[in-house]
């Protein structure tokens, strides 16, 4: 049942050993990223609700590590 | 430096089960190849029996319920089976390294009972359609030797495990990492999808198991899973080795069944030397319990999650009254932040941090406001890392917060306890190279 709720969502993740704290997403995607004090990031939620799905999908872009993705989430959930 | 063995000096029958140590607590010697042959015999070929669709060792794990005993608890028969489905030729990887400082018992198997480990990585390896496999030692280790040593004792078998030496760090002996290095030659672990059974080494599915798991695997392929099920409880079934260290009348290594009060393996090591106050579970990286209210908290992964927190690596380290509990974690954790792999920044600065607030608030150095930045941080932290460690290293520091609570008003009013009283919590190094607290 929640597999199935889940089938088609997209969802940030972050690859922390990617990342490298240029902090372009909090600046892109504030509603669902914000810093830590060492400027890494903090993900508010996992689930792209459908109105943010455009700056999601361009802070996914402009991270300079790849370290920030967006992806749909398996039909397992 | 020579390595330095903690071991029961008895283990009385009415202990309970004794199965891993069983060689030692008959004749006190390591068994060598002659001996463990004269006591075990061959190990057997389980047989697939009618009607049964499924490997027939991983069937026989399967219902003997083992779990993994490198302190996740994972069910090993699941682990087996997702191997053995893997894609490809898979590889088989024994986890000797023990590399939390406070636990021997790895060390204690590997010494002892050399030949039930080297019996369990090649019926593992026949389980699940492995040719390769390998036994990770940390570089350095005494062990390495007496490894090589006791499989050159055996018989030419076409499985028999390569020693393979990594580098001797806290992280680098996490699955990921072993995998890693494997692969790429880095001791430093990964991204935990896909997992090691799925994708490990040259992209092989792998079976990363801890050594006393490979080993109880071998007891369970002689004597079964009724046996195997015969002490522990239903869902934490068999025995367990365990570290007792602290301040006990007789540190070591003991065996005990799951399910006990974990007042039981504080007696089997001779009982507290001095009053108690806390045990640190779980090895170095693990979580603080009140004493005497832990006395009573059945020793299984459940029962310790039902309570709030986890069992980890069985491993209980005694912190008597008169230690300063506070100063006592903020020298694990100056030690867990200094073995971060450096490659999330939460645990790249964030374990500094913590660790740097925990010794401003032992030394009288910090305020009510610092206490409550700490608290932040410890908030801030877990689950943003690759691996486990900056998760277990702010438990260990948040379970500090709590089960030392009393101690806190002091220390913020300029009345710490003095620089000398920290508590020694690591074992004697396994090895020079190792680095403690």
């Amino acid at each position: 049942m929640k597999g199935s709720r889940r089938r088609n969502e997209n969802q940030l993740r972050i690859d922390p050993i990617s990342c490298h704290a240029h902090g372009l997403c909090a600046d892109l995607l504030p509603e669902m990223v914000t810093l830590d004090e060492w400027g890494y990031p903090i993900l508010l939620g996992e689930a792209v609700p459908a109105p943010l799905l455009q700056h999601a999908r361009r802070a996914a872009a402009a991270c300079p590590s790849l370290a920030l993705r967006l992806t749909r989430a398996e039909p397992t959930g | 430096m020579t390595h330095t063995l903690a071991l029961p000096p008895e283990h009385p029958a009415s202990a309970g089960p004794v199965r891993l140590l069983s060689g030692w607590a008959r004749t006190r010697q390591p068994a060598d190849w002659v001996e463990h042959s004269a006591s075990y015999g061959p190990p057997p070929v389980p047989r697939r029996t009618r009607g049964q669709g499924d490997e027939p060792l991983i069937a026989l794990v399967d219902q003997a319920g083992l779990r993994g005993r490198g302190g996740a608890a994972f069910p090993t028969a699941r682990k087996l089976a997702e191997v053995r489905s893997g894609r490809g030729r898979a590889v088989v990887l024994a986890n000797g390294c023990e590399g939390d400082p406070g636990s021997n018992k790895d060390h204690a198997l590997l010494t002892l009972a050399p030949h039930l480990v080297i019996d369990g990585i090649i019926l593992a390896a026949q389980a699940v359609g492995a040719r390769e496999t390998m036994l990770c030692l940390h570089r350095g280790d005494p062990l390495v030797d007496s490894m090589r040593a006791a499989i050159a004792e055996r018989p030419n078998e076409p499985l028999l495990p390569t020693v393979v030496e990594v580098p001797a760090r806290y992280v680098s002996s996490a699955d990921t990492a072993l995998v890693n290095f494997l692969t790429n030659g880095t001791a430093k672990p990964t991204q935990r999808s896909p997992r090691p059974s799925q994708r490990g080494v040259r992209g092989r599915p792998t079976l990363v198991d801890n050594v006393e798991t490979l080993a109880h695997i071998a007891l369970i392929a002689r004597y079964g899973p009724e046996w195997f099920r015969a002490c522990g409880t239903a869902t934490s079934p068999g025995s367990t080795l365990i570290t007792v260290g602290g301040a006990v009348r007789l540190p070591g290594v003991y065996e005990i069944e799951f399910g006990v009060p974990l007042g039981h393996p504080l007696r089997l090591a001779g009982g507290p030397a001095r009053l108690l106050q806390a045990v640190l579970i779980g090895g170095l990286a693990g979580r603080w319990l009140p004493m005497p209210a832990a006395h009573e908290l059945p020793l299984t992964e459940e029962d310790c999650r039902a309570a709030g927190g986890r069992m980890g690596i069985a491993a209980v380290t005694a912190l008597p009254a008169g230690a300063c509990g506070l100063h006592t974690t903020a020298r694990a954790l100056r030690y867990l932040a200094e073995e971060s792999a450096g490659q999330c920044g939460p645990c790249m600065f964030g374990l500094p941090a913590i660790a740097d607030d925990m010794t401003d608030l032992a030394t009288g150095a910090a305020a009510s406001e610092d206490l409550a930045r700490l608290r932040r941080r410890l908030g801030v932290i877990p689950g943003r890392g690759a691996c486990a460690h900056p998760d277990a290293t702010v438990s260990l520091a948040a379970t500090a917060l709590d089960v030392f609570t009393d101690d806190l008003p002091a220390h913020l009013s300029g009345h710490p306890c003095p620089p000398g009283s920290a508590f020694p919590l690591a074992l004697s190094p396994h090895h020079p190279d190792a680095r403690h607290p």
